[in-house]
């Protein structure tokens, strides 16, 4: 049922989500036109863009296990949103490293990608991500039926290759990547049908309890 | 202002002229605030009185290393550090070490020696006249520097205590307090920082101790108030805030060595050839430049230093 608040929530929702995923790259800019990026400003613009497609990566896996756990339906809409700003970044993020960084030089790039396990496992995550950003339309769903959620479950083996990425470039001290890696094996558990089914369950309990929830 | 489309690149020329801008503000700001600190205890110490006046700014007198490439800016030298002691953001390294105590001082210097003495800082810098010594700076996250060191040749101090016969190898800390060192809270690293050298890297007439850069006082962040500099070497050789300097006969386990054995050796030569495992050396960025230079062997030492390595597996002893 659409109801006027539920339009305002909906809108509002809407609003919080495009503004904080534009943040990181307006922020970015900000900093590169005030010459406020580091002394090595392309390594700080590739670094802030790959820390913002992996958060914003968990957060689109986060999305679905939200709802089973919560009940809060409009948060499914935010879910491609989220999907397509990840891939955003990731592309500038991308470009960044191979254009700024590299020149395009193919001789450097050739061993930057394919010797060097980080980056291989970053342009990995990277390709997988691009069918999902193409297919993720109303008409390519259609068209897909089944297999397109067959299909769009490969975020999850992104999401493992991101965190595996991450922890092979950091220099010493990984536990921070750690951390992201223990976030989506969580939300990965949380899609298991058995556990998904207790989650649900646990929410209607609390639903039962608190009826006013149960919009 | 230069407008930034999100969509273009900046063009070279546009960028560096408005880094160069930026830079000169800024190394105008930074002038006056050494100004304004000089009357305290940097200058009790100083043994150059005019220190300041014999290295001005890059971009005033054009200075280059003896390759012909220009010196970093002292801004960046300075705002743009690693030195995990305090933070792994180098960025904060700055204002995190704006207040570490650097005199008193004291730097033990024993282990396999005839005369072990305990220096006063002021006994070092009074004792051994600085010179200056423009060197590349490679460090092994793949950027580098060029930065007008101040110091003199760590062979100096060596021969003052008399390595024994049994002496192989130096091995140096750095000072071990949280109180002052935010980071050395952290126990993720095995505090305090260690290095080594093998006793010929140490005599070699490239290795200096530092005491200060572009004609002035060494600043915390950079290391102050002693600090080793191993041009050839990953600038993670090159430690800071020095407290003791030890002679040792068996090869000494750095930090770095005890926190990723397979990642980081004890020699730590600049090697374009030798991959660090998961990254490429091949190339770095000069900070300040945009596009990456090729990466040179033992970072451009190789005529001074290839022969200490004569016949060594490089590939081994990375």
């Amino acid at each position: 049922m659409v109801t006027a608040f539920g339009q305002k929530r909906d809108l509002l929702l809407y609003l919080i989500v495009h503004l904080c995923a534009i943040f990181p790259l307006a922020w970015l800019i900000w900093d590169f036109s005030t010459d406020n990026l580091t002394a090595n400003p392309i390594q700080a613009a590739t670094l802030r863009t790959g820390k913002a497609a992996i958060v914003l990566l968990v957060l689109t896996l986060a999305v679905t296990p939200f709802y089973t756990v919560f009940g809060f339906k409009p948060i499914l809409t935010i879910r491609r949103t989220l999907g397509l700003y990840t891939f955003l970044y990731v592309s500038i993020h991308f470009l960044i490293f191979t254009g700024l960084d590299y020149g395009f030089d193919v001789t450097l790039l050739k061993e930057a990608i394919f010797e060097k396990r980080y980056a291989l496992v970053g342009f990995a995550a990277a390709l997988i991500l691009l069918p999902l950003a193409i297919t993720s339309t109303r008409g390519w769903m259609k068209r897909l039926g089944r297999k397109w959620k067959q299909l769009h479950r490969l975020i999850y083996l992104a999401g493992l290759l991101a965190v595996i990425h991450y922890i092979w470039l950091v220099k010493g001290d990984i536990r921070q990547p750690l951390l992201f890696g223990l976030v989506v094996i969580l939300l990965l558990l949380a899609r298991v049908p058995a556990i998904r089914r207790r989650l649900s369950g646990l929410r209607r309990r609390i639903i039962t309890r608190t009826p006013n929830l149960a919009s | 202002m230069v407008k930034i489309n999100p969509s273009e690149i900046t063009p070279e020329d546009v960028y560096i002229n408005r880094r160069q801008f930026m830079k000169l503000g800024v190394l105008a700001l930074g002038a006056s605030i050494l100004a304004g600190c000089a009357p305290g205890s940097v200058e009790e110490t100083s043994v150059l009185p005019n220190a300041e006046t014999t290295a001005p700014p890059a971009q005033e007198t054009g200075q280059t290393d003896e390759l012909g490439d220009p010196l970093t800016s002292f801004e960046d030298v300075t705002q743009y550090n690693n030195y995990y002691e305090f933070t792994t953001n180098k960025e904060l390294v700055a204002s995190l070490s704006e207040n570490f105590v650097t005199n008193p001082w004291t730097v033990e210097v024993g282990g396999l020696v005839n005369k072990p003495k305990t220096f006063g800082i002021e006994d070092i810098l009074k004792k051994y006249p600085r010179e200056e010594r423009i060197y590349r700076l490679r460090c092994v996250e793949a950027w580098s520097m060029v930065i007008p060191w101040l110091g003199f040749p760590l062979s100096m101090l060596l021969d003052e205590v008399g390595p024994t016969s049994d002496a192989k190898y130096v091995r140096f800390q750095t000072l071990l307090d949280p109180e002052q060192m935010p980071g050395q809270r952290d126990n993720w690293f095995e505090w305090p920082y260690i290095e080594g050298l093998r006793l010929d890297e140490a005599m070699h007439d490239l290795t200096i101790l530092s005491t200060g850069l572009y004609g002035k006082e060494l600043l915390p962040q950079n290391g102050a108030p002693l600090r080793l500099i191993v041009p050839w070497k990953y600038g993670f050789k090159s430690i800071k805030s020095i407290v003791r300097i030890d002679l040792v006969n068996e090869m000494p386990a750095s930090l770095w060595m005890e926190a990723g054995p397979n990642e980081y050796g004890f020699y730590a030569n600049v090697n374009p050839e030798v991959n660090h495992p998961r990254w490429s050396q091949a190339s770095e960025r000069r900070i300040g430049e945009t596009s990456r230079r090729k990466t040179l062997m033992y970072n451009g030492y190789e005529e001074e230093v290839a022969q200490l390595y004569s016949g060594m597996d490089l590939k081994a002893n990375y």
